[in-house]
């Protein structure tokens, strides 16, 4: 089975209502580590996963995987998990179902992956009702079911209590532990430390800084990078003269 | 206000003695509006599905075109169809003027627009929601149709049963191509429209209340089947 | 590049044919059962609601089916209409009462050929009050003129029916153009006789209507009969089958046997044995010895 990795952006750039959102992004992604994509809030984080998923297209640039069929090797979650309107267990069969898995072998993935995932006694529930927090391992469990090679995780912890966070962060880690390769967005520093083994850090678009996550946090490089790391709140643009201006993006 | 108590009499009188006449008119207008529904439902939730997902030279003209056809007048329908059916006329060699098909071809010429059109609007607010998920699980937009369909399920009944209302409420067009024939092709619609020219108002308004509880059993039974459905599956 | 994975689904597509298949099955057997494959023996008479109305063919039917064993499935309209569905061959025999129209039928080749069948008469009806006078009188034209006069509410059917041409003749008999007075006085239904009774009824207007329709009608309101009797109120009906040259597909046997017996000595008997209230709603007068 060849490897969809390693994933190449070739000088990426995403243009959207006349203004360019991702700008000259290159990068190449290979196996192993636990990436986490940081930045503020509008930085391009959940664009560029979009990008490298392939639900958009870039305006410019390359984006390169290898062997043949990646779309089928990748899966996604997002911050808000869209539950189909059937059961939790129908929830997870719907991807195995779309990949002609044959029916015993659904049943046992399923069951599989949803005593993985604490959600066993919930399987014949509607998927709506259950609370964020379900919902988001239930997002979990149906991605973690094809056995996807790279997942990507926009933020997946965003709207979630603490005891839900530390449960979606277990469950990364294992798929992480069984070979999937994963990049993951946030702009929550403490997360970043818990999960990433190297970091990304993005601003307006751009990478500014890319370095294994121990030096990374120690000490970043990009004057930006540091400035949040120490927890700044990056609101400015600087101006011509190089003074901060409150102009937003 | 007699002439409603004596409805609600003749009604009753008409129930309780269970006449056959009455039974095979309600049989027949079940048959031919159920037959109508369920035809026009095969054909306008694809079309309807098809042109919330898929962009396609015209298709805002086709938009346009679906939602007007809404409101066709059901009179000029069945004219329409009289002269396609007629002897006369391009089909006239199937000989089905006059029968419960023909009823049946002109109600679904009528509740085909609602339900596409109802369809699309369902079909493209749920892909909204779902697109980039499906996307991300592998599913395009042709493979995400019996997906969406089944996700929609309940937005979708209400729109049969707008067809639904449409077909056994019109008169029109059964009239033209049924001809109202006793035994054949009269419906409680056209037996209510026989029954105004004779004078008799209370039988009439007796049959319209008897449609009309018809009306209400149906919608009572999608209303308590979506209920249950909604429980189990959500 | 996409991430649209394009491998087959066979259980997906599996279920979603067999569902078609089932609901293309269960639309079959709707549209199927109630076309009446059953029925074979029938033949299509077009008729106005006039006689709809009277209630004539629900009694004379089914003694002619239980006899003759042929289906009779009437289309009741207005003449006119009637007319032009016999002529694009929609029905096997025409049943209808404007002797003019129907001669014109056979002599453009439509129909093969008129036999007097029944005849009854018209009346007038109107409101108690009687604002225009005319009750009891005995000439209907003359009647006419009046109510023209006293511009009291008149409902026409204004639908192109043998009774509404009856009607058009009277007032041409009175010397009365009531078209010029439309939408005032005169009003057009443009409707059949039932709904037309209504509206006079709802506006308390004059009205002319066959008798039998009338006898039937119970929605009189504060109508009643008020001018009857004069011979120009004669309403005779014909029948005609309609003509096999023209429309290949027409059911000749079946529908001369309907008309041989309609004109025979037995449906002669079963038109005068109609009644309404205890009278008798037509008089049977098909030439004696058949057509």
């Amino acid at each position: 089975m060849t490897s969809i990795l390693p994933l190449e952006l070739d000088d990426v750039s995403f243009e959207a209502g006349g203004k360019r959102l991702i700008k000259d992004f290159t990068c190449r992604l290979d196996a192993g580590p636990r990436t986490v994509i940081l930045g503020a809030n509008g930085a391009g984080k959940s664009l560029l996963l979009r990008l490298c998923h392939g639900l958009i297209r870039p305006t410019a640039g390359h984006i390169r995987w290898q062997g043949v069929d990646p779309g089928a090797k990748q899966g996604m979650v997002f911050q808000r998990p869209v539950m189909l309107r059937r059961s939790v267990a129908a929830n997870v069969d719907y991807g195995l179902r779309l990949r002609g898995v044959p029916r015993r072998e659904r049943a046992a993935i399923v069951d599989d992956m949803l005593g993985r995932t604490g959600l066993r006694r919930l399987a014949d529930r509607p998927a709506r009702v259950l609370s964020f927090g379900e919902q988001q391992k239930l997002a979990l469990a149906r991605v973690w079911a094809l056995k996807p090679e790279v997942l990507f995780l926009d933020e997946p912890t965003a709207s979630l209590d603490p005891a839900a966070t530390h449960a979606v962060e277990e469950l990364i880690d294992a798929m992480h532990r069984e070979g999937t390769r994963i990049v993951m967005t946030t702009h929550d520093l403490g997360q970043a430390k818990r999960i990433a083994n190297e970091v990304m850090f993005i601003h307006r678009g751009r990478l500014l800084e890319r370095a294994p996550a121990v030096r990374f946090f120690e000490c970043p490089e990009n004057d930006l990078a540091q400035a949040f790391v120490r927890g700044e709140l990056l609101w400015w643009r600087l101006g011509k003269d190089r003074q901060k201006i409150s102009k937003p993006n | 206000m007699t002439d409603l108590s004596d409805a609600f009499r003749a009604a009753f009188a008409l129930i309780a003695g269970l006449d056959p006449a009455l039974a095979e008119i309600v049989l027949l207008s079940l048959q031919v509006s159920l037959g109508a529904v369920a035809v026009a439902t095969l054909i306008g939730m694809p079309v309807g599905a098809a042109m919330a997902l898929f962009r396609f030279p015209g298709r805002a003209a086709l938009l346009v075109l679906l939602n007007a056809l809404m409101g066709l007048p059901p009179v000029v329908v069945g004219l329409i169809v009289y002269l396609a059916l007629s002897r006369a006329g391009p089909l006239g060699v199937f000989g089905l003027l006059f029968t419960p098909t023909a009823m049946i071809i002109a109600q679904v010429i009528l509740v085909t627009p609602i339900i596409a059109a109802l369809t699309r609007q369902v079909i493209e607010d749920l892909w909204v929601e779902y697109e980039e998920q499906l996307r991300s699980l592998g599913a395009g937009p042709a493979r995400a149709v019996p997906s969406l369909l089944w996700d929609g399920r309940f937005a979708l009944l209400t729109s049969v049963l707008a067809g639904f209302g449409r077909a056994s409420a019109e008169v029109g067009a059964v009239m033209i191509v049924g001809g109202n024939i006793d035994h054949v092709t009269r419906v409680m619609t056209t037996a209510i429209a026989l029954e105004t020219s004779k004078g008799d108002l209370a039988l009439a308004l007796g049959l319209g209340v008897i449609l009309m509880t018809l009306a209400l059993g149906v919608n009572a039974a999608a209303y308590l089947t979506k209920e249950w459905a909604q429980r189990r599956y959500g | 590049m996409t991430t649209t994975t394009k491998r087959s689904n066979p259980t997906a597509r599996a279920v979603a044919w067999r569902a078609l298949l089932v609901a293309a099955a269960l639309t079959l057997a709707a549209v199927g059962a109630p076309s009446g494959l059953a029925a074979d023996k029938f033949i299509t008479v077009a008729s106005t609601t006039s006689t709809q109305n009277s209630g004539l063919y629900d009694y004379m039917l089914p003694i002619f089916t239980k006899k003759i064993g042929i289906e009779v499935r009437v289309v009741a309209v207005g003449t006119g209409q009637a007319i032009k569905l016999a002529e694009k061959g929609d029905a096997d025999v025409l049943f209808v009462h404007h002797k003019p129209s129907e001669l014109k039928f056979v002599e453009a080749g439509f129909g093969v050929k008129r036999t007097d069948v029944m005849y009854n008469d018209f009346v007038i009806v109107g409101p108690k009050k009687d604002p225009a006078g005319i009750k009891g009188m005995k000439k209907a034209a003359a009647a006419l003129a009046k109510v023209a006069a006293a511009k009291a509410p008149f409902a026409s059917r204004g639908d192109n029916s043998g009774t509404n041409k009856a009607e058009l003749a009277l007032w041409q008999k009175a010397n009365v153009d009531p078209k010029k007075a439309s939408g005032t006085w005169y009003r057009e239904t443009g409707s059949g006789m039932g709904a037309t009774l209504n509206t006079a009824v709802g506006m308390n207007a004059y009205a002319l209507t066959d008798r039998a329709t009338w006898l039937k009608f119970k929605n009189r309101g504060d109508l009643e009969i008020v001018v009857e009797g004069d011979d120009v109120l004669f309403n005779q009906y014909g029948i005609i089958l309609v003509n096999p040259n023209k429309h290949g597909h027409v059911k000749v046997d079946l529908g001369q046997k309907f008309i041989d017996w309609v004109i025979g000595a037995e449906g002669q008997a079963v038109i005068a044995a109609y009644k309404i209230g205890g009278e008798p709603a037509f008089f049977a007068n098909a030439p004696k010895g058949g057509s």
